[in-house]
């Protein structure tokens, strides 16, 4: 880490010490929320991500539309740690409200920037601070008022360009790639980039020692949030319906599917769309419309969070019973109840695993980056109709709603879609007798019709009553409990065909193991690199999906201890791999994090340390 | 087991249809419903009404949620596809289907529980979407299958088996409908086959959301001398607009009406619904005065029954979505999937 040690003697001569550091620091902004400031900070994010260094911005907003504190953390690491790191370097304070808060979560040495048209004594003799009379400049500049308040944004955007010592013209090509089109706008936008950046120029010359060196590590990345990068997946998987309703943070994935549908989903010479958009009143008629259209033939899908999953319980029910494909995406938020509606949580595991009442198990898909999240949502698709099933592909809001320097997207061309066991009107013709639920190949998965499909052959009465292997009502027990056990066969059949989980060994060599998954693994690669230099040695074991692979109880038998990451409060994947696998809970040590903020690498490294002090044989290993 | 498979025994001489068909293949399984149960009777119109259109039955998927009414799909049209949903959800899952294949007919049934109480907030934007399809609400004022509570479309002054009294006025669907936007919307009586029949051939007809309200009463919890939706009050009350009749495309008009007592509404296929004029200043075609022509029957405690309103210029949702003419689940890949070449233009969109 390129940080200047302070020691902690607290001398008056470290007073005025600054942090220095090249391509690896964090930087806060504080807003307030409707002031037109996610679009500057984005901005800034990008720009150092154009500088060819990965950025991992997080936007902490309230559940609130204007007026209330938000704020914009962007970690910038040229090691490609994306994880979100305690400690805040540098702190753009543009919110008197939120202060206080700001100026006390700054680092010793840090820089705090804010808006000296009101000068202030913030109390702390050990930061630094960069004062800019932005609302004084922009006064003085502009003349329209709702320009002299939304300029202050990238008038600090040009402020940070200058101090940390970038590339202004990154930001003036970014202003006009946003505002292309929209040419009138470009030049009053590159003003106010320019007056933060002059005021700098003048006043802050080499003052900072956080710097920004352009670099190439951002070659193959690209930045993205795993809502766009899921609806874009959609696109590619060829869902066609999406019926949803409006919640945080899963919103914005349908919109995505909207936004990238009418770009490539329009039908040339006619105008008419190849996809069907639809808001539903609420979750449950979201989940019915989609149960209908994947019933017919189409690939359709629903996203929501937490609480939509409750309201969709029934019907997610209905599609496992009546062996129903379905798509289902949670982008989960801190739970329960309402909650925490746009803070970060893996709190919907064992909601979703089993969602509804009766015996019901469900295939989940669990990403951990915006790339994943596409083709996982490609593979839901296939998953969903091959095994007749809903699939549940879980991200969180961290995932979802932030941008993240991922991996590009990839597509083979001769991909085709994995359609399942559907009979056509030609198969049917050679079936001598059609059952829709007879376990014709033995793997749990039965054979299904579309409506419309012949004339004579192939119907049947879709329920969710008890029913026998033609479909038909039945109250006999033993025939109910004949088609439950082909259920759970076919559970088994999917667990060899999900995604596999991602080791970061190519054989277990240590004796304790960490199991993580989802939006976890920025953290726990750093987290994982920290310890080896501390000469701690893990094996590691991502799980992306349910049901567990074979790979995923190997690894646990293959451990002595094994420390299970989660972000939530119940250690909800270990209840999960002790009720499916019978393991002895001893065996299985939770590290959870539920404050609703991202996990980070020291806060795993910390509870891993402390545990395996207290264990000296296997610290010792 | 309680599936009855119904013998299959055709007399050489029965009437056939265009398709050759006759009526015995458009029935289903044996109904386990209570005999003399007015659903029965929806089934036999339903069947009748689609021999007499000449469908073909795996062309129709039929849909409906729980409850005695939505047991009924079972009972009709063995050779269409079925689904049997959760209870007052029917509107979503026939939403869903309609949006993945637009060419087959979508025929829903629902009960007064289901689409009055558990799912009235389904029924209302359904109605409002205009899914194209005929919802059919078998209305008995009562919950048979947990024996016999009152439901919403009990009437306020009407009594329970066991005395009791209804303590809250009940839900008019059709003027709900009509206010939705619905663009077809009747009410019939299972007892009156000579109007239900052709109601349910110009509802099967007519593209949008086609609303039929049937009462349809429950011999066993609902049929008493106290209750507004016994077969005696329903035959001593109704109160019908219009004598209607159906002519499909390309057929005469055979009914003889007197002059300028007669309507007739032209649907979008070409078929025609002409009806006879039983009331003075009826109007198909108008909203305020459907509604008026409800509230004042209401008033003189009678049942309107006939066609309510109809708009056959309506657009249905699949238009007012812009949706492709070829069916959505009948796309593969190569309509869907934009490639490898679009997917590395958008990765450098998002440098």
């Amino acid at each position: 880490m390129g940080y200047a040690e302070f020691s902690l003697s607290g001398s008056k001569s470290l007073l005025m010490s600054k942090i220095s550091s090249i391509n690896d620091f964090v930087i806060k902004f504080a807003n307030v929320n409707g002031s037109g400031s996610a679009s500057a900070n984005q901005t800034f994010a990008k720009g150092v991500f154009r500088s060819g260094i990965p950025v991992s911005p997080k936007n902490i907003f309230p559940s609130n539309i204007q007026g209330l504190p938000t704020w914009f953390e962007v970690r910038v690491n040229e090691k490609g740690y994306l994880g979100r790191r305690e400690g805040i370097d540098i702190a753009v304070a543009m919110n008197p409200q939120s202060y206080r808060q700001d100026v006390a979560d700054l680092k010793q040495g840090g820089y705090l920037i804010y808006d000296s048209s009101w000068k202030r004594d913030f109390g702390r003799d050990d930061i630094n601070i960069i004062e800019i009379p932005l609302t004084k400049l922009c006064v003085q500049e502009f003349s329209n008022p709702k320009q002299r308040l939304l300029f202050k944004n990238l008038g600090y955007v040009g402020l940070l360009a200058s101090i940390l010592e970038m590339d202004k013209e990154i930001y003036i090509v970014l202003i006009e790639e946003q505002f292309k089109g929209k040419e009138k706008l470009i030049e009053p936008n590159v003003k106010a980039l320019n007056i933060g950046y002059k005021y700098a120029e003048d006043n802050f010359k080499e003052f900072c020692e956080i710097k920004v060196k352009n670099s190439n590590k951002t070659e193959g990345l690209i930045l993205t949030s795993g809502n766009d990068a899921a609806g874009l997946g959609c696109v590619y998987g060829g869902a066609t319906v999406c019926a949803w309703y409006p919640i945080t943070p899963s919103t914005s994935l349908a919109e995505s599917f909207d936004k990238y549908s009418e770009k490539f989903r329009v039908e040339v010479g006619t105008d008419k769309n190849k996809y069907a958009f639809i808001q539903a009143e609420d979750e449950l008629a979201a989940m019915g419309m989609t149960i209908g259209a994947n019933w017919n033939g189409a690939r359709a899908f629903t996203a929501t969070s937490g609480p939509g999953v409750s309201l969709m319980s029934e019907f997610i029910g209905l599609a496992y019973f009546a062996e129903v494909p379905a798509v289902l995406f949670n982008v989960q938020r801190g739970g329960p109840s309402t909650g925490m509606p746009t803070r970060t949580q893996q709190s919907d595991l064992l909601s979703c695993a089993y969602a509804s009442h009766g015996d019901t198990k469900h295939i989940m898909l669990i990403p951990s980056d915006p790339k994943e999240c596409f083709e996982f949502a490609v593979e839901a698709f296939d998953l969903a109709e091959r095994y007749q099933t809903p699939v549940i592909v879980l991200l969180d809001l961290d995932l979802g709603m932030n941008d993240w320097s991922s991996k590009e997207f990839q597509w083979n061309d001769l991909k085709e879609y994995d359609r399942g066991k559907v009979l056509s009107k030609e198969d049917l013709d050679e079936i001598e007798e059609f059952g829709r639920y007879l376990d014709v190949d033995g793997d749990g998965v039965p054979y299904r019709t579309y409506p419309g499909t012949h004339p004579q052959k192939g119907a049947y009465f879709t329920r969710g009553t008890s029913h026998d292997e033609y479909a038909r009502y039945t109250e006999d027990g033993a025939k109910n409990a004949e088609v439950l056990s082909r259920l759970t066969k076919k559970f088994q059949t999917a667990s060899s065909t999900v995604p596999a989980p991602i080791f970061n060994q190519e054989a277990s060599t240590s004796s304790i193991g960490v199991i993580y998954f989802g939006s976890t693994d920025c953290s726990m690669q750093e987290a994982l690199d920290n310890l080896k230099d501390q000469n701690i040695d893990i094996d590691a074991m991502r799980i992306r999906s349910f049901p567990f692979n074979l790979e995923v109880w190997e690894f646990i038998e293959e451990h002595d201890l094994l420390f299970i990451i989660e972000q939530n409060r119940d250690g909800q994947m270990r209840t999960l791999l002790m009720a499916e696998g019978g393991i002895i809970p001893d065996k299985l040590v939770s590290i959870l994090c539920f404050d609703g903020q991202p996990i980070t690498a020291s806060f795993i490294t910390n509870k891993i340390n402390a545990h395996i002090s207290g264990i000296p044989s296997v610290a010792a290993s | 087991m309680t599936y009855i498979v119904k013998p299959k025994n055709h007399h050489p001489l029965l009437e056939r249809n265009e398709l050759g068909l006759t009526r015995r293949d458009y029935e289903g399984a044996v109904s386990t419903l209570c005999a003399g149960c007015g659903h029965d009777s929806i089934s036999s119109a339903i069947v009748e009404a689609c021999f007499q259109l000449s469908i073909e039955s795996y062309k129709v998927a039929k849909l409906s949620g729980i409850g005695c009414s939505s047991k009924a799909p079972a009972y009709f049209l063995n050779q269409s596809h079925g689904f049997n949903s959760v209870h007052g959800r029917m509107p979503s899952v026939a939403t869903g289907a309609a949006m993945a294949n637009h060419e087959l007919l979508y025929l829903g049934v629902s009960g007064d529980g289901d689409s009055a109480s558990i799912g009235i907030g389904q029924f209302i934007h359904c109605a409002r979407r205009q899914v194209n399809m005929t919802y059919i609400v078998e209305n008995n004022g009562t919950y048979g299958l947990t024996k016999g509570q009152f439901s919403a479309t009990n009437d306020l002054e009407s009594k329970s088996k066991y005395g009791d009294d209804n303590l809250f006025p009940s839900i008019d669907l059709p003027s709900m409908a009509i206010q939705l936007g619905a663009s077809f919307v009747a009410r019939g009586f299972s007892g009156d086959k000579d109007q239900l029949v052709p109601l349910l051939k110009a509802a099967i007809a007519h593209k949008g959301f086609s609303f039929l309200d049937i009462i349809s009463p429950c011999v066993t919890f609902n049929n008493h001398n106290t209750s507004t939706k016994s077969y005696d009050y329903i035959r001593e009350h109704n109160d019908s607009l219009a004598k209607p009749d159906f002519v499909p495309l390309g057929k005469e008009i055979t009914a003889n009406y007197e002059e300028g007592s007669s309507i007739e509404v032209p649907l979008h296929d070409g078929s025609l619904l002409s009806l006879e004029k039983l009331s003075e200043d009826y109007d198909p075609q108008d909203k305020i005065s459907a509604i008026k022509s409800i509230q004042e029957s209401q008033r003189d405690n009678k049942v309107t029954t006939g066609l309510l309103y109809v708009n056959p210029d309506a657009k249905d949702l699949k238009e007012i979505l812009n949706v492709s003419d070829t069916p959505l689940n009948a796309m593969g890949s190569k309509d869907l999937c934009p490639g490898s070449e679009e997917l590395s233009k958008i990765n450098l969109s998002l440098k």
